[in-house]
């Protein structure tokens, strides 16, 4: 165990190198840079260009230029292209933004996508069922920021509900109670826009997980035994069907960044997405690297906890 | 000529095409996608030939006029009217005809979503091939499998996303580099399938027969191995063309999708959010149309996957 461990360590150590190494190189040899976001400015004579790039470390060669964001990322002194703050503190700021939003839409996913899915696989070809799955269908295929304006429309104009930013303008200095209730009622829409597509994957997903158990041998023979049928399915049923989502919820870690740009942008939220969003649009080299570093870190993480969670559930898997 | 007694013989392709069709949704989800393909190749000829249905005819005396609005000619006969005199889907802020403009999108989207899974399905089927029929020859120190699952691998890691993002905001924006750039992120599940369907298909007796008539190896790859392998292909190949159009609109939202003057759905709809309260028409037409078409997608590729795969059948 320890031993596989270890060996996985370091091959994912390895492999975040080579993304390191990749995603440096796409950034860099792709046209654009921060000197010309924006060349129609009258005041920045080419002498400016210059002095901008050679402060950046731009006319270095590219192995050059990678030993210096390496070296500035671990001492913790990268500063970003626009502003010169510590691209470490400002990542960290956007994550304790971030992860309530990731926290809540997990939560919402996972709470609301199992029921749905055991139920419609126990009623097969229901009403329900057949509701639910083209529902789900519905969900994934319309596009996520159109939804999300649809709701935003119905919450303002008809609930006058607060859907904008993190918390309402002016209660900065308001007792507890009223604030945090300010925070969940922002956080409501953009958490549940966002767990949107996952309830919909996830519940279809345990349905046929679910159907696949039902048709096992071994509940046939619970059944035969004489067994409740309540004890065959959430017993003997469902505990096997969870077993591969084990692997999933290592796999969701990495929407923390990646899975959030456009609903962050919507609801502006001032979280890790729209930081990226931000880092884009004003070709903040150390920003973007560093958090697409961050991100593949963060897969990485996922897919290892989550072989070791399948080792530890599954005794039939020995590592 | 119906034997009596012994079952009609079917080949697996009839029987999986008959499991498709006796699916309703599906089949009429594929029976939709074929009318809109004939759509789109009508509105693309359509909308560059017959001045009817210019999409970038701007008649600002008429900007954001409801659906089903008639138009009336300010120019004493000189302006050219829209399809039988009436704005079936409104107008713009410019005062273009939305329903020109969505038959303009059609063949648009359609094309990126078509062209971006058509890299994909190069990218993917060519890797997987590789890695599953060459997977033990040795490159240096380590083999051609496990180079090109490590290349995967690294794939998976970056955020799928924001990885387009980033390339698209660096790149210039055209609709090329945006159809490449989804194509080249969405690859990694194909090539994962072709492996394994390889892995399996390269032990079958029938390859082995291909190999002992010294046929040429990309002859077995191509025309005996592929069409083996193409089952879960097709199928991840239908969902991915949903899945390209999506990211397309998404791109578009963002500001970095096609660029005016070529319409997409997704730029319509973006364009039309600003106005969403004064022209909800602006925004709900080209939302709904990516909903259902995205949809019919879906479904399809759900019906074909349940087709192609016996044991998800349900029992009748």
């Amino acid at each position: 165990m320890s031993r596989f461990i270890l060996n996985s360590v370091v091959q994912r150590v390895v492999l975040l190198i080579f993304i390191s190494f990749i995603s440096h190189a796409i950034i860099h040899l792709a046209p654009g840079e921060p000197s010309m976001v924006d060349p129609s400015n009258p005041r920045l004579k080419p002498e400016d260009i210059q002095k901008i790039r050679a402060a950046f470390h731009l006319d270095d060669p590219l192995h050059v230029q990678y030993f210096y964001w390496a070296r500035d990322l671990f001492s913790g002194d990268l500063k970003s292209f626009k502003d010169n703050q510590p691209v470490l503190v400002k990542i960290w700021e956007r994550f304790l933004n971030s992860l309530p939003l990731f926290l809540v839409a997990t939560i919402l996913t996972w709470t609301l996508a199992f029921p749905l899915g055991v139920r419609s696989a126990l009623t097969q070809g229901s009403i329900f069922d057949k509701v639910t799955t083209f529902m789900s269908y519905a969900l994934i295929s319309i596009p996520g920021f159109f939804l999300s304006y649809i709701c935003i429309i119905i919450m303002v104009k008809q609930l006058h509900y607060p859907v904008i930013g993190m918390q309402t303008f002016g209660l900065e200095n308001a007792g507890m109670a009223v604030s945090l209730m300010d925070r969940l009622e922002h956080i409501a829409l953009p958490a549940f826009m966002s767990a949107m597509g996952g309830i919909a994957i996830l519940s279809r997903y345990v349905r046929s997980q679910m159907l696949e158990t039902l048709n096992q041998d071994y509940i046939r023979t619970a059944r035969s035994k004489g067994l409740s049928e309540d004890t065959v399915v959430y017993h003997h049923g469902l505990r096997n069907a969870l077993l591969p989502f084990i692997t999933l919820f290592g796999l969701m870690i990495p929407g923390l960044i990646g899975g959030s740009v456009i609903f962050e942008t919507i609801f502006a939220w001032p979280g890790m997405g729209r930081l990226g969003y931000e880092a884009i649009l004003s070709r903040d080299f150390p920003v973007i690297l560093t958090l697409n570093f961050f991100a593949a870190a963060l897969a990485l993480a996922g897919t290892l906890i989550s072989d070791i969670l399948y080792a530890v559930v599954d005794p039939r898997i020995k590592l | 000529m119906k034997q009596t007694g012994t079952p009609e013989s079917t080949s697996l392709f009839q029987e999986s095409w008959r499991a498709f069709k006796k699916n309703r949704m599906s089949w009429y989800s594929f029976v939709f996608l074929i009318g809109l393909t004939v759509f789109a190749i009508i509105g693309k000829i359509v909308t560059i030939n017959v001045a009817t249905f210019d999409p970038s005819a701007i008649r600002l005396a008429d900007k954001f006029s409801p659906p089903l609005t008639a138009y009336v000619d300010a120019e004493g006969g000189q302006g050219v009217s829209p399809v039988f005199g009436v704005y079936w889907f409104g107008t713009d802020d410019l005062g273009r005809d939305v329903l020109s403009r969505m038959l303009e999108g059609t063949s648009v989207s359609l094309t990126v979503g078509i062209v971006a899974v058509g890299i994909s399905l190069i990218v993917g089927i060519g890797m997987g091939g590789l890695a599953g029929y060459y997977g033990r020859k040795k490159i240096l120190f380590i083999t051609v499998d496990t180079l090109i699952m490590r290349i995967v691998d690294i794939m998976l890691c970056f955020p799928a996303f924001f990885l387009i993002l980033t390339v698209v905001a660096l790149l210039p924006p055209n609709i090329y580099n945006i159809m490449i750039v989804i194509g080249l992120t969405g690859w990694m599940g194909t090539a994962r399938f072709v492996r394994a369907e390889f892995l399996a298909l390269r032990e079958q007796d029938f390859v082995l027969a291909a190999r002992s008539q010294a046929i040429p190896e990309w002859r077995i790859i191509f025309i005996h191995m592929v069409p083996n392998a193409m089952a879960p292909v097709l199928v991840s190949a239908v969902i991915g063309v949903a899945t390209a159009i999506l990211t397309e609109s998404s791109l578009s939202f963002l500001g970095f999708g096609v660029q005016p003057p070529d319409a997409t759905w997704g730029n319509i709809l973006s364009d039309g959010k600003q106005f969403i309260f004064d022209a909800p028409w602006i925004t709900f037409i080209p939302g709904l149309s990516i909903l259902v078409v995205v949809l019919a997608f879906n479904l399809c590729g759900e019906g074909l996957r349940e087709a192609f795969n016996p044991r998800l059948r349900r029992q009748r």
